[in-house]
Parts: C-alpha cells; sequence; structure tokens
C-alpha cells in the first residue's frame, strides 16, 4: 500500500513539477510587470512560448556537432531527474529513499556542465563568455550549498532529504541560528544558480551582460523550449527545495490520505507563492551587480555556510 | 518567574534566533559599499537588537529589559540612522565606503573572529547551557566584528557606526543573561556617549580642520603636509 | 602446503609475473616491439588473476626469494590491501600497453625496455614484503619512469622536466629509506611480519610520519612537494603519464598506507591524520585551480592528479585519525571512499591521458590555444573524453561521484572525532574540498569545451586523424572499467573489504551492496545504479516525447545555417576556419577564476601590451603564474642549497693543516656522538 501510494505522489509530482514550471516562470514576470506599473503577460505566457517553440524546427550552426543536438535533451533530463526527487506535496515518494542531497547537487552540476559544453561547441565569443562565466560562479556556489548540506546533514544524521525533510517538519530542531544563517547562506545560492538578479539576468538582451542567456544564444526551435523548460523546473526546484528544508509544515508525510496531499499542495503551492513573490520584488528593487562582484557575494554565502556549521557544532554541544 | 531552561525550548530559539540575526547584520555591515546602506543596515541591527531585548524582558519577566528595548528602538533604530542621514546629505560626505581592506577579505577574517570567540567562550563557560554558551559566542562575535569594522574602515562615518554595533554586542551580551543588573543604565550611558562623539566634536572638527572625513589625514597632524 | 592455495597462486603467479615483465624488458632492448606486445598479456592475465584473488577472500600468502643482500631472503607477501592496488596497476597497465603497441613509426624505440620493467617495478613495490623489496621497487619504480619520462629526450622542456623528477624522486628515497629504518630499529629484521611487531613509539613515530609523508607523498604529488607532476606528466609519452599519473602515484599512496596504517601499528595519537587532511585539502585546492589555468592538456591532467591525491589524502587522514579514537566504522567508511576513488581515479585518468596522447598523435600538438573543433575528426576520443570528463567533474553517476560522495561522507562524519577545534577545522575541510571538486569541473569543462569543441585553432588542428585501433581499445576499455565503477561502486567496495579489514578493523558490511552504498547501515545512501536508471528514464522519456510532438507539427529533423553568434554574421571566405582568435580559448576561459581566485592563491598578474598607435605588432596580455609551493618552498631552498655549495666550495682551497683538522673534528664528534648514544 505505502509502495503504492509513494509510487502514485512520486508520479503525480513529477506531472506538476513539470506542468508548474513555466506557471512559475510567468507568474514571476506578471508580478515584476505589475511592481513596475505594467500590464504583463498572462501568467500562462511562457508555457505559450513553449508550446509554439515546440512546433519550430530547429536551425543549427553549420559546425555544430552531436554533443549540441544531445545537450538540451540531457540537461532537461538530469534537472527532471533532480525535480523527481525533491518532495512537493508529500513526504515518502517512491524516489524517497535515494534522493540524496548531494546527488540533487550533482545532478543539477550535471545539467550545468552539458549545457556549459555545448556553449562552446558552437565556437563563438558569446558561448565561451557565458559557459566561462557560469563555471566560475558554480565553483563558489558549490562548496556554499555543501557547507548547507553538511550543516543538514550534522542536525539530521544523513545526507537524505527525505529523512530530513521529516525530521525538520516534526520541529524536533526548534529554530536555530545555524538553519537561520544557512537559509540565507541557500537563498544566495538560489539565486546565482538560476541567474536571477543581482548574479544575472534572464531578461536581458544586452549580450556582454548576459551568463545563461549567452550560453544559449545558439539554440532555437524545440532545443531553445527544452532549455527554457528547464529554466523554469530548475528554479521550481530550488523553491521546493528550500520550502521543503526550512518552510517545513504542511507537506503530507509519507502513507498519509490523499486528502492530505491536497492540503500538502495548497501549503506547497502557498509558500513557492510567497517565495516567487519575495524573489519578484527584490529583482525589482535591485540592481545587476558586476560579473566580478559575484564571485564575493556567493564567498559571502560560503562564508555564512561555514558559520551555520560552527554554529551547530556549538550549540550541540558535540564538544 | 525563572526562565524556562529546557534545551531546544521555543522561547531560547527565538532568543538565539535573534541573536543571530544580530550577528548576521554585523556581518551585512562588513559587506556594504555605501555609506547610506551602512546606515540602514545599523539601523536595522538597532532593531533586531531591540526585538532580542523585549523578548529576554518577555521571557524573563524582567520589564527593565523593555526600556532597553525601547531606548534601543528609538534612538538606535530611528533617531541615529536619521541624524546621521542628515549629516551625510548636509556635509555631502562622499558615498561610498572607503576600504583598508577588501571586502571579501574582512568577511574571511570576520569568519576566524567568530570561530576564535567560539573556541574563547566553550571553554570557560563548559558548565553552562549548551545555548548559554550560543549566546555568549554571538555577542562576543558581534563585538569583535564591530571592532573590525572601526579598523578596516577608512572614514570617520564608518567607523562610528563600527563603534555602536560593537556597543550593540555589549548590550545583546547584557540582556541574554538573566538578572544582570544596570542594563538600563549601561544602555544609557553608552547612548550618551555615543551622542557626544558622534555630533558632538567628531565629525564637525575633522570637517573643519581637513575638508574630509577620512580619519588617516589625523594622521598626518602637525606634518609637513599642511 | 601453502603453496597449492589460491592466495599460495595468485602469490607464485603475480612473483612469476613481475619476473616475465623484467624478461621482456630486456628482450625489448633487441626488439622494442616486444615492450608492449609482452606487457599487454601478462598484464591483462595479471588483473584476472588479482580479481579472482579478491573475489576468493584475499587470504594473505608470503614467499622468500633467494634474491637480496647475502644471507637475506627477499620476502614477496599478498594480502587484500596489496591484491586491490594489483587490480588496479594492471587494470591501468593493460590499456596502457595496448596503446603503446601503435608505436607510432618506433617514437618510443629508445625507452621501449623500460616500460614492462616499470609495470614490472611497481609490481614488486605492492608485493614486497620486507623494507628491503620495497625499496629496491620504489627506487627501481623511479628510475624506470625516469628514463620512460626521457623519450622524446631532444626536448630541452623534457629534459628540465626529467631532472626536477629525478631530484624530487631522490629527495623521496631520502626520506622513505630512513624513515623504513627508523621503523626496523627495534626490529630484529626487516621483514614486515617483524616490523608490525614493533611498532615505533615516540619521537621516533613522530619522525616516520614525517618523513613518509615527504618519501612516498612527494611521489604520490601530495602537496606541496607536487611540483614535478605536471612537468613531468606532459614531457612522458601518453600511455607512460597514464600509468604514472593513474598507477605509479597509487603506489605511492600504497606505500603510505602500508608504512603509516600497517607497519607503524593502530596505537597512533588521533592527531596523526590532521597532516594527511591539511596538506590533502591544500593541495586539493592548489590543484583544481591549477588545473583551470594551465595551456597544456596533459599539465591540465596533471594538476588534476593532484586535486584527485589530495581529496583521497583526507579520506586517509579521516581514516587514521577516526581509527585512533575507535571509531570503526567511520574509519572504515573513510578508508571506503579513499580506496574508492582511488580506484576510479586510477582507472579514468589514464583513460584521459591516453585520450591526450591519442590527441598528440592525431591533431599534432597537446597546447590548448593549438586545438579545437576534435569532436568532428576525432569522435571516438571524444566520447571517451566525455566519459573520462563525467569522472574528473564528478558528475553522477560516474565513477569519480561515487569516490567523492563516499568522501564527502566520511567528511561529514568526522566532527564525531574530536572537539570544536577538529570540528571547524573538519567544517573548512568540507568547504574546501567542495571547492576543489567544482574546480575540477570547470577545468573539465574548460579542457573539453576548448579543445575538443569549438573550431579548429590550427590548421593541423582541423585536419585531426582519429587514434589508431590500440589506441582506440586501451581508451574504450578504460571507459568501460570507469563507467562500470561508476555504476557498481559498492562492487568496488566488496573488493577492498579486505585491505580494510587489515587496516581498520572493519569494512563496509551491510552498507554497500550491489545497488546502494550508505553511511550507515540500514540508512538510505546513494544507489548509483537507481540514479543512472532515473537519469537514462528521464532522457530518453523526453526524447521521444518531444520528437513525437515536432513530428505531429511537421518539424522534425533541423536545417543548418551560419551561426548566429549574436549577430555577427559567418566569418568571410579567406579564413577557412571562421575567425578561431574570436572563440574563447583556455585563458579567456580561465580570466574569471583567475582574477577572483588565482591573485591570491597563485599571485597571478595580468599586464597588457598596447603598441602604439601605427606600431603593426599585435596586442597581447601576458599572464604570470606562481605555484606557492614553488615560490615558498623550493626557491628558498634553491637559495639555501646555493648558498650551502658555496660554503662548501671554500673548503676546496684549505691548506693541508686545516683539511686535516676538519677531518679530525668530524672524527671526535663521530666518536662523542656513539659515546654519547652507548650512554642512553
Amino acid at each position: 500500500m505505502t509502495l503504492l501510494f509513494g509510487l502514485i505522489t512520486q508520479l503525480l509530482h513529477v506531472a506538476l513539477m513539470l506542468a508548474a514550471g513555466p506557471v512559475l516562470i510567468g507568474a514571476i514576470r506578471l508580478l515584476k510587470a505589475r511592481l513596475l506599473g505594467r500590464t504583463g503577460p498572462h501568467v500562462l505566457q511562457p508555457w505559450r512560448d513553449l508550446l509554439r517553440l515546440f512546433r519550430k524546427q530547429p536551425v543549427l550552426a553549420e559546425n555544430a556537432s552531436w554533443l549540441f543536438r544531445a545537450a538540451p535533451a540531457a540537461a532537461f533530463a538530469a534537472i527532471l531527474a533532480a525535480a523527481a526527487l525533491v518532495p512537493t506535496f508529500a513526504l515518502g515518494m517512491a524516489g524517497g529513499p535515494v534522493a540524496d542531497l548531494l546527488v540533487i547537487a550533482g545532478l543539477l552540476t550535471l545539467s550545468r556542465c552539458i549545457l556549459a559544453l555545448a556553449a562552446m561547441d558552437i565556437g563563438t565569443a558569446f558561448g565561451g563568455i557565458g559557459a566561462s562565466r557560469e563555471m566560475t560562479f558554480s565553483a563558489f556556489a558549490e562548496p556554499a550549498l555543501l557547507l548547507v548540506i553538511f550543516t543538514l546533514a550534522l542536525l539530521a544524521g544523513t545526507t537524505n532529504l527525505d529523512v530530513i525533510a521529516d525530521a525538520l517538519r516534526g520541529g524536533t530542531y526548534g529554530l536555530r541560528v545555524s538553519l537561520g544563517l544557512a537559509l540565507i547562506a541557500a537563498v544566495a545560492i538560489g539565486i546565482a544558480e538560476n541567474g536571477r538578479i543581482p548574479v544575472d539576468n534572464p531578461a536581458t538582451h544586452l549580450e556582454l551582460t548576459m551568463v545563461h542567456e549567452a550560453m544559449v544564444l545558439e539554440y532555437s526551435g524545440r532545443h531553445l523550449a527544452l532549455i527554457e523548460w528547464g529554466v523554469g523546473l530548475k528554479l521550481l526546484v530550488w523553491m521546493s527545495l528550500i520550502t521543503t528544508i526550512f518552510l517545513p509544515f504542511g507537506a503530507a508525510p509519507a502513507g498519509a490520505s490523499p486528502l492530505l496531499w491536497l492540503a500538502g499542495l495548497a501549503a506547497w503551492a502557498a509558500k513557492v507563492g510567497v517565495l516567487a513573490a519575495a524573489l519578484a520584488t527584490f529583482e525589482t528593487v535591485i540592481a545587476k551587480m558586476r560579473v566580478f562582484r559575484v564571485p564575493e557575494f556567493l564567498g559571502i554565502a560560503l562564508l555564512l555556510g561555514l558559520l551555520a556549521a560552527v554554529f551547530l557544532f556549538v550549540s550541540q554541544g558535540l564538544a | 518567574m525563572e526562565p524556562r531552561i529546557t534545551y531546544g525550548a521555543f522561547a531560547y530559539d527565538v532568543a538565539h534566533l535573534l541573536g543571530g540575526g544580530v550577528l548576521a547584520l554585523s556581518f551585512v555591515l562588513l559587506y556594504q559599499r555605501r555609506v547610506t546602506a551602512v546606515i540602514n543596515t545599523y539601523a536595522m541591527q538597532a532593531v533586531v537588537l531591540a526585538m532580542a531585548a523585549a523578548w529576554q524582558g518577555l521571557v524573563q519577566g524582567a520589564p527593565h529589559l523593555y526600556v532597553t528595548a525601547l531606548i534601543a528602538l528609538a534612538a538606535k533604530g530611528i533617531a541615529i540612522p536619521l541624524a546621521l542621514h542628515r549629516i551625510v546629505r548636509r556635509l555631502d560626505i562622499h558615498r561610498s565606503v572607503e576600504t583598508a581592506l577588501g571586502i571579501f577579505p574582512s568577511m574571511a577574517l570576520g569568519v576566524a573572529l567568530v570561530a576564535l570567540s567560539i573556541l574563547v567562550v566553550l571553554p570557560t563557560t563548559m558548565e553552562s547551557q549548551a545555548l548559554t554558551r550560543e549566546d555568549l559566542a554571538l555577542a562576543l562575535s558581534v563585538v569583535l566584528l564591530g571592532l573590525l569594522m572601526m579598523i578596516t574602515r577608512r572614514t570617520a562615518l564608518t567607523q562610528v557606526v563600527g563603534f555602536m554595533s560593537l556597543e550593540n554586542g555589549l548590550i545583546l551580551a547584557a540582556v541574554g543573561v538573566a538578572g544582570m543588573p544596570l542594563v538600563v543604565e549601561l544602555s544609557v550611558a553608552v547612548l550618551v556617549m555615543i551622542a557626544f562623539i558622534v555630533f558632538g566634536v567628531f565629525f564637525f572638527r575633522i570637517r573643519e580642520r581637513f575638508d574630509s572625513l577620512d580619519v588617516s589625514h589625523l594622521d598626518r597632524v602637525g606634518g609637513a603636509h599642511r | 602446503m601453502a603453496a597449492m592455495t589460491l592466495p599460495g597462486l595468485a602469490l607464485g603467479g603475480f612473483a612469476l609475473f613481475v619476473a616475465a615483465l623484467l624478461l621482456v624488458g630486456a628482450a625489448a632492448v633487441a626488439r622494442p616491439r616486444f615492450a608492449a606486445l609482452g606487457a599487454l598479456p601478462l598484464c591483462a592475465a595479471g588483473a584476472l588473476l588479482a580479481l579472482a584473488y579478491l573475489i576468493g577472500g584475499a587470504h594473505p600468502a608470503a614467499i622468500a626469494v633467494p634474491i637480496g643482500p647475502p644471507g637475506v631472503a627477499m620476502t614477496l607477501a599478498i594480502d587484500g590491501l596489496s591484491g586491490f592496488f594489483l587490480l588496479l596497476l594492471l587494470l591501468a597497465g593493460a590499456a596502457a600497453s595496448a596503446t603503446a603497441l601503435d608505436d607510432h613509426q618506433g617514437e618510443y624505440a629508445a625507452t621501449a625496455p623500460f616500460f614492462p620493467v616499470f609495470l614490472g617495478a611497481m609490481a614488486l613495490t605492492l608485493l614486497a614484503a620486507d623494507a628491503f623489496a620495497l625499496v629496491i621497487g620504489f627506487e627501481l619504480m623511479s628510475l624506470a619512469s625516469f628514463a620512460l619520462v626521457l623519450t622524446h629526450h631532444r626536448d630541452e622542456a623534457v629534459r628540465t622536466a626529467a631532472l626536477l623528477y629525478i631530484g624530487m624522486a631522490a629527495i623521496g628515497a631520502a626520506c622513505l629509506i630512513p624513515a623504513l629504518a627508523l621503523i626496523a630499529q627495534a626490529a630484529p629484521d626487516l621483514r614486515f611480519a617483524t616490523l608490525r611487531a614493533h611498532p615505533p613509539e615516540g619521537w621516533r613515530a613522530v619522525a616516520v610520519l614525517a618523513l613518509v609523508l615527504v618519501g612516498a607523498g612527494s611521489k604520490a604529488g601530495l602537496a606541496p612537494l607536487h611540483v614535478w607532476l605536471p612537468p613531468a606528466h606532459s614531457a612522458a609519452p601518453g600511455h607512460v603519464s597514464a600509468l604514472m599519473s593513474g598507477a605509479m602515484t597509487k603506489v605511492a599512496l600504497y606505500v603510505l598506507i602500508r608504512v603509516l596504517f600497517d607497519l607503524c601499528g593502530p596505537a597512533q595519537p588521533m592527531w596523526w591524520g590532521l597532516p594527511l587532511v591539511l596538506l590533502g585539502a591544500a593541495g586539493a585546492v592548489l590543484g583544481g585551480l591549477r588545473a583551470n589555468m594551465e595551456g597544456d592538456i596533459k599539465a591540465v591532467l596533471a594538476c588534476s592528479t593532484v586535486e584527485n591525491i589530495g581529496l583521497i589524502a583526507i579520506g586517509l587522514g579521516l581514516a587514521l585519525a577516526a581509527r585512533a579514537v575507535d571509531l570503526g566504522q567511520l574509519a572504515a567508511l573513510a578508508m571506503a571512499g579513499a580506496l574508492l576513488h582511488a580506484m576510479a581515479h586510477g582507472m579514468f585518468k589514464p583513460l584521459l591521458f591516453l585520450c591526450a596522447g591519442a590527441t598528440q598523435h592525431g591533431a599534432g600538438t597537446r597546447r590548448l590555444d593549438r586545438l579545437g573543433g576534435l569532436i568532428h575528426r576525432m569522435p571516438v576520443t571524444t566520447a571517451c573524453v566525455l566519459v573520462g570528463g563525467a569522472c574528473l567533474a564528478g558528475l553522477p553517476p560516474s565513477s569519480g561521484f561515487a569516490g567523492e560522495w563516499t568522501l564527502f561522507q566520511a567528511v561529514l562524519g568526522a566532527p564525531r572525532i574530536g572537539g570544536i577545534f577538529l570540528q571547524t577545522v573538519i567544517s573548512v575541510t568540507a568547504l574546501l574540498m567542495a571547492l576543489a571538486v567544482a574546480l575540477a569541473a570547470a577545468a573539465t569543462v574548460r579542457l573539453i569545451g576548448v579543445a575538443f569543441l569549438g573550431r579548429p585553432r590550427s590548421p593541423r588542428a582541423a585536419a585531426a586523424v582519429e587514434a589508431g585501433l590500440p589506441a582506440r581499445a586501451g581508451m574504450i576499455g578504460l571507459a568501460a572499467v570507469s563507467g562500470l565503477i561508476g555504476l557498481f561502486p559498492g562492487a568496488v567496495l566488496a573488493l577492498a573489504g579486505p585491505a580494510q579489514h587489515l587496516l581498520v578493523g572493519a569494512a563496509m558490511e551491510g552498507r554497500a551492496g550491489g545497488l546502494v552504498i550508505a553511511p550507515q547501515a540500514d540508512a538510505p545512501g546513494y544507489a548509483a545504479p537507481a540514479i543512472a536508471a532515473l537519469l537514462g528514464l528521464c532522457g530518453v522519456l523526453v526524447a521521444m516525447a518531444v520528437r513525437r510532438y515536432a513530428l505531429a507539427n511537421g518539424a522534425a529533423g533541423h536545417r543548418r545555417g551560419p551561426a548566429w553568434d549574436g549577430g555577427f554574421g559567418a566569418a568571410p571566405a579567406w579564413l577557412p576556419f571562421g575567425d578561431p582568435l574570436t572563440q574563447y580559448g583556455g585563458a579567456s576561459f580561465a580570466q574569471p577564476l583567475r582574477r577572483s581566485l588565482g591573485t591570491t592563491l597563485l599571485a597571478a598578474r595580468e599586464s597588457v601590451f598596447m603598441p602604439e598607435p601605427g606600431d603593426t605588432r599585435p596586442a597581447r596580455l601576458e599572464v604570470a603564474l606562481h605555484d606557492p609551493a614553488d615560490t615558498h618552498l623550493f626557491q628558498p631552498a634553491a637559495r639555501a642549497r646555493d648558498a650551502l655549495s658555496g660554503l662548501a666550495d671554500r673548503m676546496q682551497f684549505l691548506t693541508i693543516r686545516r683539511t686535516l683538522s676538519l677531518m679530525f673534528i668530524a672524527l671526535v664528534l663521530f666518536l662523542a656522538v656513539v659515546a654519547a648514544m652507548e650512554q642512553m
């Protein structure tokens, strides 16, 4: 019975993530437009764009290799695999036992490396600029992320997300300075990993300031659609990750009845909605920073992650 | 009324979260590059400190802590920042923070200082509660970060802010320990002192003499340059 | 009779194997082609034997061989630890020998005899069961590899690199031999079995630790004695640097493990692990960062070897520390991480070096700024590089990820070892490890993106040819083994089980199965096959769905057009390769990291040369880097050496009376020391 429930929640979860990714992007765009006094596009506009792109035949550069053609699907698959492992409305999904935080981080890195390689495949300056900057940012973001994972693992005794989420949901650990610091670090990393302002501007059309957009400049048609979909999915993965760990209330426990799933769904939607609103507001009031400030920004996240771990040692009295 | 000293109790969690907030804002102070942002961050730190003091007043059942909280909120959270903003506008102070040490190195040094304060506080308070130890370590870290800000930032204004943030650390330590006498008196005294330093002498003297608030000009007083 | 059992047979087989390799070496003096031809079947058979021995339970066995100093027989033995490393060595050796079958019109002929000798010497080091045999094997390995580095000896840079290498080998020997002597001081003979019974204590143990760290660490590429790796690995032919980087550094680690874990006994203090952890973390970051800066494929790979050795050293250090405080399970986990990553690295690094060798032959150069676009001309090599690159970057579900995952789990459990000070050190170590891994990922993308993707930067690269059949066989074999390790890390850990029991008294029983490896028994962990299946499923479903939708809308297939490039348009016809200089090259890719980390860690400085208007010279950007180990350790040492030799030089001009008095003083001092020691 539990297995059946796990399978059903897993499938529902994946479908939900796939559907909601572009909606999240649409909602953020709409909110930002409203905050700037514009009417803004419809919430479903990203979905319409995606469907239109999927119906278009891609144009490849003359010297594009097989890697360039395979990269969008491969990168999307890596993000989707990560998305399948991050719980949303219910814990105890079929993928729960393998949902290791290090694996999730690794899958996201995998997708980034694939796209960075594809960016260099055509041999244009923009592709190189994007790949180089993306990999530099990730060199700073990953250690910070690992320190956050380190803190969580020290608390819960494992790096398995399902177990951590369950433990945090139970409220055994209460409010912790460490968790607060880890949350700040996680938000900073999430902003950088998803290429949001102030690290990167997802809406820019000025090549020299682009990071992620510069990487995918050569893509068109269904390839571009997969990449755009992946961007939305990845943002949703990050938001779900942050809500699961730091705002754990509301999610249905393992083996709970479908009625609780609905409650979990509502809670999750509310939490992600709040995060999306916060992100839109933040992006409206803040300016993009210079590229060489980003390592510093992520360095701060890294130091906060370190502080989180150190404070945990103090309060846990492991000494 | 005895405070509830149970590990993981909600009251203490909130207290530590607020203490951690004060510390995090100390780091944000170090991170800022704009003078106005420094002042705003300081105001925010004072507000969090006021919340911490008020919360301690609530859980310790000590009404005099509310006075401390009120002082922190009114004076340091509102009045001083407003006055500082006015000074910045009136004196037309350069808007960017001049650093003697880069942002990231000073942050890394800050983390090292926090680790140091933990290493110092832990052995000396071995008998007391784990969370009290964390509280003391937080306060000491805030003090050290304030000092760090004073030595790694060049302009007088940022140095004054550093000093005031140091003082926030002292108050944080004072309110955290139940039954500490003279907390209110301490905060009032320090407040008066700050007022003296800030408004009385510092700015106008430097401004009159050197046409700048960069304290490094003081190094050359009486030298061949002027 | 012990010789009739499987372990005895295996040991006898390996002893014959060493002898046969030395014979092959002798035969290759006359016919250079014999070297690879003989080594390949021997290595393949040996690898199967090692596998059978490990699967069969790895019971220890020993034999005495009547070779050695007068009156003393040389002892050879095999146990779980040497069996594990033999498997690693022989797999890498088989692939390297296969590649060496194609010797490119006698390019390797001059040094071919040393190749089987090199393999045999490494095997001898692993089989040695007394200090004498260990030193013989280790030094023979150094000398043979020195000769192999000199294969292209007409090149000035090669000679310099070989000189640096043999110098470092001499320093290593000068530390390793005294270390073994110190251990043997209290023992009646040199056999390991005897040494084990008399572990060193007090200051002697500390001296052994320091000497072994220098002696074996310098060969393994442990910071700060790693400076010889990038030049020496670049200088040697591809299959040789594959063995040096994949196998020889592991043999050095084996010596480190054998001495510190086995011979020095379990009664050493907890802080023994700290030097390894700290040096490992420093080396990992330094290697990872330098891998992003180098302009030669092989130098990049060598720097990443420094990084991976650093990661393994962290695991070994944690295992040492955890064992000292009786945390057997944690020690086993750390040891498992170290051994698993050693095996993974021992497969994917030779793979990448073989690819680098193929690139050298196929495209005529290893310099990143002369390559590009090899994916079109060298598809098999590029596919192998992608497999190796995934391992190098530590991406799931590769073997590199499995090793790093296990090491991270050990670090996450390590705060239990000690107090708040140690815990802070562990947190910083975790940070540095993650930084090193992320830097390795950046270096991998740079390496593959610049050399194998994009447009060719030189005519020679545009006309590159795919590697020959032997080289392809070697690369594909190693890629397959790497893939298997990535999918089934639990199997590798099962093979490492006997070694772990030997070293830390516990293994991963109940924690490493066929499907899952976990830090604790009955806890969730890393399920490599499941993750791989999930990834594959997602990929296939996505690709199928997208294709079906495109077919339904008449948008299947694709069109080709000029690159968009932000609207810059196609390159003019008189630039046959487009304008390759507008691509990002190795130096430009590294620029953000060079500016943000390189200025502090590597003292990187950029200077721009801008010619006057009217001057036809091109503008140039010069980048200068300095390895801190070089500036803070080797250059002062060189200055001290010069000062000392200046002093010694003066002695040549002493009068006879002064010379005699010097000798007299030396004699009296010597007698005084002897007298003092007898008093003790």
